[in-house]
């Protein structure tokens, strides 16, 4: 008999450690809240499945346990049974099914107002571009990618002028104010998660994905590399950092723009330039003296 | 026997093969059974040593030899999950495992466990020995394409193995082998490492194309006189539509690994777009890393059912055996198999709902793979009402099997959660994966496959495993597995994120830390213990009971062999005529509870059978 017992406290244990578990998911800061109750819900329907199931089979093992003599049932089919159950079982799985169907529909319909975020991940590291006053982003292009330009974005895209760049692991975000995060990556395939946000997708080389979720939670917040890639994948983790939106527009505009940074450059490059023809001269004026 | 066709007319041919037989006066057309369409094959006898027992024909050796290649393979697999274990559970403590390592272990455990373990011990090493027995053939239809194939599986099996020697070491993509990262510097292995996986799993593939041929026609054309499809046991057809699966899957691996190899060699772009490599622009461009995914899920999710449907099949004749009951619904099972095989090719993607496909497909194959849970939650009804009312013998064998129930519907129901498309969002990419596959194409058919080999042993050596060491065994396993992979779901509700070398110190993982612990020493148990199964079968060749021919009092006619264990050719001068299906226990009026597939109608008129 033991053995029966022994499965019972394994089913047992398990509802017991599901109700009282110190490992549960982290605060939701997102929207995605019927994500979190879909789960639940498939937690009360699939869990009772579960138990009703085991629970019929510890039923069996003590109830029927071998007895020298005793006729097992004869009965190779019962269609009337098979039947109700296929039909119960369909109807589970259809009440399942609708609300993670219309989750996802939410999920890859986004929103007109949301704010793009240009994620940008490589091996191994993330950096993030906004759009400026336009509200648009830039096109961007992987060959483009060099010093001067680290985003790759079309010097000739009147759009790309005004993206603020956050050349930084870590970004801000607006509270209650939906991003469409916009990924891209220039090697391999990565995932731009924060496990709070619920949210994710993979960021693919040579395509752009997206997703979207409204930050409703004001904190700071680790980002992590959901999709392996590579040897650093671990510790290619970043930060986001959800602000009130006083905070926010004050970051924001701190920030540098595309144009900011070719202006900087071309002053560098100006004074560069200089630079070498000053030492030029202080060169020449030497050569003139020794042949002198 | 061929007269005997000449004699009857096909009309009586016909109705003796729907015959009820429920015993309304014996007349010897009852015993009728259509005679054989094809004549007995030539055995090809094994002249040496070598033809006997290393290059040999005869497909019970080569099923040894299958499995006992493919456990040589689990066996690194288990010490490489030990090695991953100590480094989760115990970061730095073992100095030696670097990230580089750590994710060579993760992708050559995966691969081992999945391709080299799993599906060569269900189908090379299960499938070789027992679908000739259980269909009554004296062997495979093809014997030397048989052979060639378990020698074409050992030279895939060196190769993968010569991977850990070779110069950076074997590859370390993950088990998924996603490209572009699988080709470039920055993943271990990306050298030689992945071209001999590459190699190692195209000749896996041919040497399987082999062997599925042989299981396919050997079925579907050499079963003995009576065995219609509808009396086969569920072990074999089981192993027959996984069979079909890996036929029209692997030829998608092969591709894929074909394609991906000359991306890395000859430079083509199938897989690979514009890419940015330490500030410089690489040779490639215009490829799709997503085709990949495409086609190895086309593979990868069919490969589940390789494996899991031989598991159901064998669990329901061990169920249906040791409670001494027919398997109940026995044609709802045949065509849940059939339609799970099925269904598996429409929904491949859903490991792909975050992959950066088009979104939108995620509506059709969260759907189909809702779908597919139907036919699945009824075959685990159909498991436990065949126990309900039977006398059900609590042996080492049907403990595996109850074990297998548990984990199962676990694993099962974590299913349905990931296959929900935006439920999936959350928790892909997480432990919650990691321990939903382990429970369901971990766990529960490797407590299949031991049950399987307590059942079977006395067949395959002659003698009975210890029932008390088996007991123990099982117990360390059961607990010990479900320990391990039923608190790691939790780890995916934290969030925290699977093939991760290192968590750090980050927030939600700080209270993760005593659990991982907790696994890892679990894990180390756990392997440990099946060294009782290696003690256990030391010791009963030594000095283990003799079985007796039948000791399980099975119908199917893998016991009604001349010898046991089985010779070459398997069932003496004569082949067996089969009149019922294998599951017919405890029927009212039998003296015995058991009959076998053999005993004719005549011989047993005054039961009550309902199913022939």
């Amino acid at each position: 008999m033991h053995a029966g017992i022994i499965f019972l406290l394994v089913i047992v244990g398990s509802v017991l450690f599901h109700i009282f578990t110190p490992w549960y998911w982290t605060d939701i800061a997102s929207n995605w809240q019927g994500m979190d109750d879909t789960i639940t819900l498939t937690f009360w329907v699939g869990g009772g499945v579960f138990v009703a199931v085991c629970l019929f089979m510890v039923y069996c093992v003590f109830r029927y346990s071998y007895k020298e003599g005793r006729k097992a049932e004869y009965k190779p089919e019962d269609k009337k049974l098979e039947k109700i159950l296929t039909w119960a079982t369909t109807l589970g799985v259809a009440a399942l099914l609708a609300p993670g169907l219309i989750i996802w529909n939410q999920y890859v319909n986004v929103p007109k107002n949301a704010i793009e975020v240009d994620v940008m991940a490589w091996q191994w590291g993330w950096q993030y571009r906004l759009p400026g006053e336009d509200g648009k982003l830039g096109t961007t292009k992987v060959t483009n990618i060099n010093d001067e330009n680290p985003f790759g974005i079309n010097v000739d895209d009147p759009f790309g002028r005004d993206d603020i760049l956050v050349q930084s692991d870590f970004i801000n975000l607006e509270n209650n104010k939906p991003v469409k995060i916009l990924l891209r990556s220039v090697d391999v395939l990565h995932n731009w998660y924060v496990p709070q946000f619920r949210s994710k997708m993979d960021a693919v080389p040579g395509i752009v994905t997206y997703y979207w979720f409204e930050p409703n939670k004001v904190g700071e917040y680790e980002v992590l590399c959901a999709e392996y890639c590579g040897v650093g994948h671990y510790a290619m983790r970043g930060g986001v950092e959800v602000q009130s939106t006083e905070d926010y527009s004050k970051w924001l505009s701190e920030q540098e723009t595309f144009q900011d940074l070719i202006a900087k450059q071309e002053k560098l490059e100006f004074e560069n330039k200089k630079l070498v023809k000053n030492n030029n001269l202080i060169l020449n004026k030497d050569i003139y003296k020794k042949e002198e | 026997m061929s007269d005997e066709y000449e004699n009857k007319s096909g009309y009586q041919a016909q109705s003796s093969e729907t015959m009820t037989g429920t015993g309304s006066g014996v007349s010897p057309d009852m015993d009728y059974v259509r005679p054989a369409e094809n004549p007995e094959q030539d055995l090809y006898h094994a002249h040496s040593f070598i033809e006997k027992w290393v290059f040999c024909q005869d497909a019970k050796v080569i099923g040894v030899q299958y499995f006992l290649t493919a456990v040589f393979t689990g066996v690194v697999g288990l010490i490489l999950s030990w090695l991953m274990r100590l480094q989760l559970g115990f970061p730095g403590l073992a100095g030696f495992i670097t990230a580089e390592h750590y994710y060579q272990f993760v992708t050559m455990h995966g691969m081992i466990m999945v391709v080299y373990f799993l599906t060569a011990l269900f189908l090379g090493g299960f499938g070789n020995y027992l679908i000739p027995l259980m269909v009554g053939a004296r062997d495979m239809v093809f014997p030397y394409v048989n052979m060639l194939s378990f020698w074409m599986f050992f030279v895939a099996v060196a190769v993968l193995m010569a991977s850990f020697f070779v110069p950076g070491g074997p590859t370390g993509a993950g088990w998924t082998l996603y490209p572009p990262q699988t080709i470039l510097e920055g993943t271990p292995g990306h050298g030689w490492g992945i071209l001999l996986m590459l190699i190692s799993l195209s000749l896996f593939v041919i040497g399987f194309t082999m062997g599925g041929l042989n299981y396919m026609i050997t079925i579907l054309q050499a079963r003995t006189r009576g065995m219609t499809l509808m009396r086969m046991p569920l072990t074999v057809w089981g192993i027959f539509t996984a069979t079909v699966l890996a036929m029209l899957a692997f030829p998608a691996l092969l591709v894929s690994s074909i394609m991906m190899t000359l991306d890395k060699l000859l430079g083509t772009s199938f897989f690979m777009p514009t890419i940015l490599k330490a500030g410089e622009v690489l040779e490639y461009g215009g490829g799709s890393p997503i085709l990949f995914q495409h086609l190895f899920w086309f593979f990868g999710h069919p490969e589940v059912y390789i494996v899991a449907l031989p598991a159901f099949g064998i669990v329901s004749d061990l169920i249906s055996v040791h409670a001494r009951k027919n398997i109940f619904g026995y044609r709802m099972m045949v065509w849940a198999i059939v339609g799970i095989g099925a269904l598996s090719f429409f929904v491949w993607a859903h490991h792909m709902y975050v992959s950066g496909m088009n979104p939108w497909f995620g509506f059709f194959f969260a759907s189909t793979t809702l779908i597919i849970a139907v036919p699945t939650a009824m075959k685990v009804y159909n498991w436990i009402l065949t126990l309900w009312r039977g006398n059900i013998r609590i042996n080492t064998v049907m403990l595996w099997c109850l074990g297998f129930i548990v984990t199962f519907v676990n694993g099962g129901i974590t299913g349905i959660f990931l296959g929900n498309v935006s439920v999936d969002v959350p928790l892909s990419d997480t432990y919650f994966v990691v321990a939903h596959f382990h429970m369901v194409m971990g766990i529960a058919p490797l407590m299949v496959i031991m049950g399987a080999i307590y059942h079977w042993f006395p067949l395959v050596a002659g003698k009975m495993l210890d029932e008390k060491l088996g007991k123990w065994h099982f117990w360390t396993t059961f607990l010990g597995a479900y320990s391990i992979y039923f608190p790691m779901h939790y780890l995916g509700f934290i969030g925290v994120p699977r093939r991760y070398y290192e968590m750090y110190d980050s927030p939600y993982m700080t209270s993760g830390v005593g659990l991982n612990e907790f696994i890892s020493t679990a894990a180390f148990i756990v392997g440990a213990a099946q060294l009782i199964l290696v003690f256990n079968i030391v010791k009963t060749m030594k000095t283990g009971k003799k079985a007796e021919k039948n000791p399980w009092k099975a119908n199917s006619l893998e016991w009604y062999t001349s010898t046991v264990p089985p010779e070459h050719g398997n069932f003496g001068e004569r082949l067996p005529v089969v009149h019922r299906w294998p599951y017919d226990y405890n029927v009212p009026g039998a003296e015995e509870d058991y009959l076998p597939q053999t005993a004719a109608p005549s011989e047993v008129a005054h039961t009550e059978v309902e199913k022939t």
